[in-house]
C-alpha cells in the first residue's frame, strides 16, 4: 500500500496520506463542504458521522459523509451542494 | 443477504472489541459491526501519523473468531435481525444475543457563529487530524468543557497546530476539587500530567466561555467570556465540545428502555447489563459516560451475558462498580454553567440541518411540536444534534426518534420487512 492516496477535490489534485478521509482531502482546498438550506457554507461539526455537514459528492454520487469515507486514489470529490 | 450470528456486538469501539472477545472466547459465532471504517470506536480512533495504542493493538488481535464487520450501519430492525447498510449494498443480520456498545457522541451546544465552516466539536477536531484533516500552524481555540479537552488539544499540538488557549467553562475551583479526587486515580492521575507536560505553555483557563464566533467565509475570530472580562482572540479553527452524550437511538429503536433521570438518557440495564428486551445486552457509555476503564470492563460482562456465561460477567462487578465512580466524579464536577446555556440568541439556528433559528421555536410545547410546525429536527441528523441541544438547554426533552435510524437509500430501505413509512422513503438518500 501506498503510503499517499491521490484523489481530486472540486477538479484539483490532492495528496493526503493513507487512511485519511475523505474530508481531510477537502479541507486542502475548501471549508465549503455542503451549502445549507438557506445558502450558507458548512463543515464538518462532529467529525464522527453524527451531524451530517460534512456531506459532499463523491464519484456522481452525493449526500456522501466525508468524515466517515476513507479517500482511494482517484476518488472524484465534488463539495459546495 | 442473510448472516447469521449467534451474538452480535453493535460499535467497534472499547467495549464493544471486549465484548466480541469475551462471547468468541466462549465458543460463539461473533459479528462485531461499526459504521466506521475501522475498528477502535472514538477514543482509539486510528492516527493517520501514529500507530494504534498497545492496548487497542491488543484488543483487535484479540479476535479469534470474530467477524468484524466495519461500515456497517444500522438502518432498521425486524424481528431478531439487524438491517444494516454498507458501501456494496444492504445486508440482514440475525442473532441469538445483541450487545449494544453504541458508545457516546459529544455535546454541541449552539453559539453565535456556530455554523461558520472551522468551527467543530473538541472531540470532533481531534477525530478529523487523526484522520488527516490539515491542522499544522493553524491557530486554535479549544473550549467546552471536561478532561477530553485536553486530550484534543494534545492531539491537534502533536498534528502541528499552535493551541491558543483552552477554556473550561467549569470554576477554577470544580477542576481543583476534580484534580484532588485523582489522587484516588493514579492511572487517570498520570494521564492528566502527562497530558498537562503535553501542553506545557498553552493558557487552560477555567470559568472561560467561547461566546461568539466571527468570520465570514470561515471563523477568524472568537469572543471568550473569563469570569472577569472578555477578550478577542484571532484563530483559524475552533474546536468546542461541552462533554459526552450516551447514543441511545438504536436500543430506543429496539424498544429497550431508557433512563430518563439525567437531561440525556441512557441505556436501562440490570446489575448484568440486561436490558428491558430479551437477549438484548447494553455496555460502556450508552449506559451512562463511565470513560474507557468502564467501557472495556463492561463490554467483556456484555459479552459473556450474550454466551450465556453469568458467572463471569458476575465476576466482573467490584471492578465494574469502581469503575463507574469515576464517571459519577466527571459529571459532578464539570456540570454546565448557566452561562452555557444562555449563549444561543433567538436567531442563533438550533437545527443545521434545516437553518431553523431558536426564536423559531417559542410557544411549541414539545419536539414534535416544534417539528411539524418549524422542520426543527427533521434533517439528515434526525434531530441528534439539535434535539440533544434543546434537551440540554431545558427547552424539550429529545423526542422519539423512528427507522431508519440513519439516512438510508431506497434499495436498503426496500429490502425491509416491514413497510416503511411515508417519511422513511422520503428520507435523503
Amino acid at each position: 500500500m501506498s503510503a499517499t492516496v491521490r484523489l481530486q477535490v472540486n477538479g484539483q489534485p490532492v495528496e493526503v496520506p493513507a487512511g485519511a478521509s475523505v474530508a481531510a482531502a477537502v479541507a486542502h482546498w475548501t471549508l465549503h463542504f455542503r451549502t445549507s438550506v438557506s445558502g450558507e457554507a458548512r463543515a464538518p461539526l462532529c467529525g464522527m458521522g453524527v451531524c451530517f455537514e460534512c456531506r459532499v459528492r463523491i464519484d456522481g454520487v452525493a449526500h456522501q459523509r466525508a468524515c466517515m469515507t476513507p479517500a482511494r486514489d482517484g476518488m472524484q470529490v465534488d463539495s459546495h451542494d | 443477504m442473510t448472516e447469521r450470528y449467534d451474538v452480535l456486538v453493535v460499535g467497534a469501539g472499547p467495549a464493544g472489541l471486549a465484548a466480541a472477545g469475551a462471547a468468541a472466547a466462549h465458543g460463539a459465532r461473533v459479528g462485531l459491526l461499526d459504521a466506521q471504517p475501522r475498528a477502535g470506536g472514538q477514543v482509539w480512533r486510528h492516527d493517520v501519523r501514529k500507530p494504534a495504542p498497545a492496548e487497542a493493538r491488543e484488543a483487535i488481535a484479540a479476535l479469534r473468531g470474530v467477524t468484524v464487520l466495519t461500515q456497517h450501519s444500522v438502518v432498521a430492525n425486524e424481528d431478531g435481525a439487524l438491517r444494516v447498510e454498507t458501501p456494496q449494498g444492504a445486508a440482514l443480520l440475525t442473532y441469538g444475543a445483541l450487545v449494544l456498545a453504541t458508545g457516546a457522541r459529544e455535546l454541541l451546544l449552539p453559539f453565535p457563529g456556530w455554523t461558520l465552516p472551522g468551527v467543530s466539536g473538541a472531540g470532533g477536531l481531534q477525530a478529523l487530524a487523526k484522520q488527516g484533516w490539515p491542522v499544522a500552524g493553524k491557530r486554535v481555540v479549544v473550549a467546552g468543557s471536561g478532561p477530553l479537552l485536553l486530550a484534543c488539544a494534545a492531539t491537534l499540538r502533536a498534528h502541528g497546530a499552535k493551541i491558543v488557549g483552552i477554556h473550561e467553562q467549569a470554576s477554577a475551583d470544580c477542576v481543583h476539587a476534580f484534580a484532588r479526587q485523582l489522587v484516588h486515580w493514579p492511572a487517570r492521575a498520570a494521564q492528566a500530567l502527562l497530558l498537562r507536560a503535553k501542553l506545557a505553555g498553552v493558557p487552560y483557563r477555567f470559568g472561560s466561555i467561547v461566546r461568539h464566533a466571527h468570520g465570514d467565509e470561515a471563523v477568524r475570530m472568537v469572543e471568550i467570556e473569563n469570569t472577569q472580562d472578555t477578550s478577542c482572540v484571532d484563530c483559524d479553527l475552533l474546536a468546542v465540545g461541552y462533554g459526552l452524550v450516551p447514543n441511545v437511538e438504536l436500543a430506543q429503536m429496539l424498544g429497550c428502555a431508557l433512563d430518563h433521570a439525567q437531561t440525556h438518557p441512557h441505556v436501562q440495564v440490570d446489575e448484568l447489563l440486561r436490558t428491558s428486551v430479551s437477549a438484548i445486552f447494553a455496555a460502556g457509555e450508552a449506559c451512562a459516560i463511565g470513560g474507557l476503564a468502564v467501557a472495556r470492563i463492561e463490554g467483556a460482562m456484555a459479552g459473556h451475558m450474550a454466551a450465556g456465561s453469568a458467572h463471569e460477567a458476575r465476576a466482573l462487578l467490584p471492578e465494574r462498580d469502581r469503575a463507574r465512580r469515576f464517571g459519577t466524579l466527571l459529571a459532578k464536577h464539570f456540570a454546565l454553567s448557566p452561562r452555557v446555556h444562555a449563549l444561543a440568541t433567538p436567531q442563533t439556528l438550533i437545527c443545521r440541518c434545516e437553518d431553523v433559528p431558536l426564536g423559531a421555536l417559542d410557544g411549541y410545547a414539545d419536539a414534535r411540536d416544534a417539528k411539524l410546525a418549524t422542520r426543527c429536527g427533521m434533517g439528515a441528523c434526525q434531530g441528534r444534534i439539535c434535539g440533544t441541544a434543546l434537551a440540554e438547554l431545558g427547552r424539550f426533552p429529545h423526542g422519539a426518534g423512528r427507522p431508519p435510524l440513519f439516512p438510508a437509500r431506497l434499495a436498503t430501505l426496500a429490502g425491509l420487512a416491514l413497510s416503511p413509512s411515508d417519511d422513511a422513503s422520503r428520507s435523503p438518500t
